[in-house]
């Protein structure tokens, strides 16, 4: 059975190129905070700690949080890219990684170099990759330019083809962040359908995004992380509503009023004065 | 490791005990798996080298030969050697040194070069490394008409004996586990590959490269002490039509089993924390 599951997980980052004096005496007086040291006396950035939560088949978790809670980071230890510092990480299923819109783009090479390369990342066979190939060809549209190096595209062509082909290989746990829903909007419409269709093809979905109407519409629970904790884990709109400090329909219907910009960010009303890294 | 319903499972917790060497025999295990994708990659890259240039490959094969015959005349001149014994000697002293000096110093940057595909993906890291390797295999290939027209040019009778066949494996091993090697210290520290270019210019000139071991009155055995000597000497020698030492493959065997059990410690303390580095 498809099911992920994250005990007591926790992870730091080593300061190596930092382990000046000045820093060890800002470590030292910083109270708590996400510097600290470990039994080696290195100076330590806790990006995760204390995170337990297990997922079930048709799960779709969302991830929101501010910049540097995270979020990322999480996405990347359940891919297994980081391996756990505490704790464990429990993933079974086949995982796609939505992380990075260029893994395995080359711009050097040419659209369907690399989409032959993609294919190999993924392990699939000949005839698999060639299917994708076809697929990728079919949505991205690019017409003669598939045969010339990406280096040539316009931004525009560039995501129609990285989105194409990230999306072309169907995972059972898919990993996703949030860049994917960048990108101009007459593309949006077209991307979103397809996104629609391998989110729901995949048993299990976390994602980390910006875009409360994302959130409200593809997931079924929210993880607010805060400082590399988890602050708030439930039902999306309690979640949401809590995070975003008022009524989830007011953001929703005002969404729609403002047809501008279709899917309006997330910013979250301040919640408390959070020590600004640069000045300690 | 496989659940009834056959779906992977991907189980990670902070290594202990022996999974510190279970983990890294898996990773090479798989790195087998992707070995199609590393030499793609590896193949890729020197194609990609080539884009937008005339001469594309030749440009080596060019300077090599120009570098050869250059320093060939010379220095046979003021060494008071045979143009025609020392100028295939310096042949392929070259290129194998080429090679060394190619594959220790893109070593440093195997891991750090590949930090995007590090980040988005889990895998295998050997397969990093061996695209590395393979990079580094098809750029000497580049020399083999050089090696070709010295052979024809000079009369020069190889002695085939069944060791070449081995000495190329060991090679293709050393060149493995050494690349592997100085990604793993290149990853974590940013001084390495300034020190592997220090390195290397110094051996380029205290290993017979330029100058046959057999300028040496007394104490060749002391040669044995440098690791690229007896690595070379397995190789060149029976293609200049020589006999090998005795005591030069046991020596080369010897350090290349110290290098491989280094590495792989390493690599095996080390593995999870290589995504944290680059």
């Amino acid at each position: 059975m498809v099911s992920i599951r994250v005990e007591n997980l926790a992870v730091s980052f080593p300061l190596y190129h930092g382990t000046t004096r000045s820093l060890r005496k800002t470590v030292k007086s910083s109270l708590g905070g996400r510097f600290t040291q470990d039994k080696r006396e290195r100076v330590v950035v806790q990006a995760l700690q204390n995170i337990n939560f297990t997922l079930q088949p048709g799960d779709r978790l969302g991830l929101v949080g501010g910049n540097g809670a995270g979020k990322t980071t999480l996405l990347r230890t359940l891919a297994g890219i980081y391996e756990p510092v505490e704790g464990s990480v429990t993933v079974q299923g086949q995982i796609g990684t939505l992380l990075d819109p260029s893994l395995g783009m080359n711009l050097d090479l040419t659209g369907r170099e690399n989409i032959h390369l993609r294919g190999m990342y993924a392990g699939l066979s000949k005839a698999a990759i060639r299917q994708v190939e076809d697929d990728v060809e079919a949505f991205a549209d690019l017409g003669s330019f598939m045969d010339l190096p990406v280096q040539t595209y316009s931004s525009g062509m560039m995501v129609r083809l990285s989105f194409g082909l990230a999306t072309a290989i169907m995972p059972n746990v898919l990993l996703m962040d949030e860049w994917f829903m960048a990108g101009d909007a007459s593309f949006r419409q077209r991307a979103r359908s397809r996104l629609e269709t391998l989110v729901s093809k995949a048993d299990i979905l976390v994602l980390s995004s910006h875009m409360a109407d994302v959130m409200a519409d593809w997931c079924n629970r929210l993880i607010w992380m805060d400082n590399g904790h988890i602050r708030m884990d439930g039902p999306t709109e309690d979640v949401l509503e809590a995070y975003l400090g008022k009524p989830l329909d007011t953001v929703l219907s005002k969404r729609k009023n403002d047809e501008s910009d279709p899917l309006l960010s997330l910013t979250p009303e301040p919640i408390e004065a959070v020590p600004n890294p640069h000045t300690l | 490791m496989h659940s009834p319903s056959s779906e992977p499972v991907l189980h990670l917790v902070p290594e202990k005990g022996t999974s510190y060497f279970r983990h890294a025999l898996r990773d090479l295990a798989e790195g087998l798996k992707f070995a199609k994708l590393g030499c793609t990659l590896g193949w890729l890259d020197i194609k990609l080298r080539y884009r937008g240039s005339i001469l594309g490959p030749f440009w080596l094969t060019a300077s090599t030969t120009v570098m050869i015959s250059a320093m060939g005349v010379l220095y046979a001149y003021l060494m008071n050697m045979d143009v025609h014994k020392y100028l295939p000697f310096l042949t392929f002293s070259l290129i194998l040194w080429g090679f060394i000096g190619g594959t220790l110093q893109e070593g440093c940057t195997t891991f750090t070069s590949a930090a995007g595909l590090i980040h988005s993906a889990r895998m295998p890291y050997s397969m990093h490394v061996l695209r590395s390797t393979v990079r580094n295999w098809l750029t000497v290939a580049h020399n083999i008409p050089v090696i070709v027209g010295v052979f024809l040019w000079f009369h020069v009778e190889p002695l085939w004996s069944w060791t070449l066949l081995p000495a190329l494996l060991l090679w293709v091993f050393d060149s493995f586990v050494a690349t592997f090697l100085l990604a793993i210290l290149g990853a974590r520290f940013r001084d390495v590959p300034p020190i592997v270019a220090s390195g290397i210019q110094i051996f380029f000139f205290i290993t017979p490269i330029l100058w046959t071991p057999d300028l040496m009155k007394e104490g060749q055995d002391w040669l044995l002490l440098n690791p690229f000597f007896p690595l070379m000497e397995i190789l060149r020698t029976p293609l200049l039509g020589d006999t090998v030492q005795v005591a030069v493959w046991p020596a080369a065997l010897g350090w290349s089993a110290f290098l491989a059990s280094v590495t792989f410690v390493l690599f095996a303390r080390m593995r999870a924390r290589l995504a944290y580095w680059v």
